[in-house]
């Protein structure tokens, strides 16, 4: 497995996520950096991602769809805050409507950092939601249905 | 917040949420549970309350508090599913680096991937 680590902080809401790649820097970049290999990894395999802007600048904006197996399109954005090629990365990522304009999903905000390690690459990504209320709602609309604990169920809830 | 502090202090607050995810404990009876002062424990109910995962209510002279499961299991929620999403494309990613060494001549007419 590539993911070496994974640390969730419930206070900040932050992801953390280390992984370690058999690849030299420059070549886990262009993952990244070149959106032809971004829609090969971004989406997953039922939703493949097209990408159509892609500005790795700050301020700058990638834009992209994933198809459905059904054929419907879901909308998402990138807005670059930081950018040090080849080495680290930082975006704010969120969901659009159809004509692009971005929803009232929750946001996230990415910063990914690339380092040489072992021969290879580690990689840093921390994911931290944008707002407690934002993803408060998310978790309200059901897409966490069925994950609800009882009290009783608090102790294997905060112990992994 | 102060990093340091936030990195040194997760166990603590973790198990602060545990107990009182059993039940309202005081203030003063977490104290007696960690090796720290009365105002530590305090600091650390004042962040886990601000984060929204626990109330604290005053009872006479005892501040009792209380953990909020579902503000704790909707971050948990939250949280896992960026775990999946992520590790999803962590997976893809690796895949393809893998392609590199791997299969260019498994495929002469796609030319190699890249």
């Amino acid at each position: 497995m590539s993911v070496t680590s994974i640390d969730k902080d419930f206070e900040n809401l932050t992801l953390t996520l280390i992984a370690d790649f058999d690849a030299p820097v420059e070549r886990v970049w262009q993952l990244w950096a070149d959106p032809r290999q971004l829609e090969r990894w971004w989406g997953p395999p039922a939703y493949p991602a097209t990408v159509e802007e892609h500005d790795l600048t700050p301020g700058g904006s990638v834009t992209y769809f994933m198809t459905s197996p059904e054929g419907e399109r879901y909308r998402g954005w990138w807005r670059i805050s930081a950018v040090n090629p080849p080495k680290s990365l930082e975006f704010v990522d969120g969901f659009a409507d159809q004509d692009g304009t971005p929803s009232d999903m929750p946001t996230t905000t990415a910063h990914m950092q690339l380092f040489t390690h072992d021969g290879g690459t580690r990689m840093e990504l921390r994911s931290v939601f944008d707002s407690r209320e934002q993803m408060e709602q998310l978790a309200d609309m059901g897409m966490t249905e069925g994950l609800r604990l009882a009290v009783g169920q608090m102790d294997a809830l905060l112990t992994d | 917040m102060d990093q340091l502090f936030h990195a040194l202090a997760d166990a603590t607050r973790r198990d602060i949420l545990r107990r009182c995810g059993r039940g309202e404990l005081s203030v003063s009876r977490l104290a007696e549970a960690y090796p720290m002062s009365f105002a530590a424990v305090q600091k650390h109910v004042a962040v886990l309350e601000r984060a929204g995962l626990v109330s604290k209510e005053r009872r006479g002279r005892e501040q009792l508090v209380r953990t909020d499961p579902d503000a704790v299991s909707r971050a948990r929620a939250a949280l896992d599913e960026l775990e999946a999403t992520w590790r999803g494309r962590v997976d893809r990613m690796a895949r393809l680096l893998a392609l590199d060494s791997g299969q260019e001549t498994d495929n002469p007419t796609r030319g190699p991937a890249r």
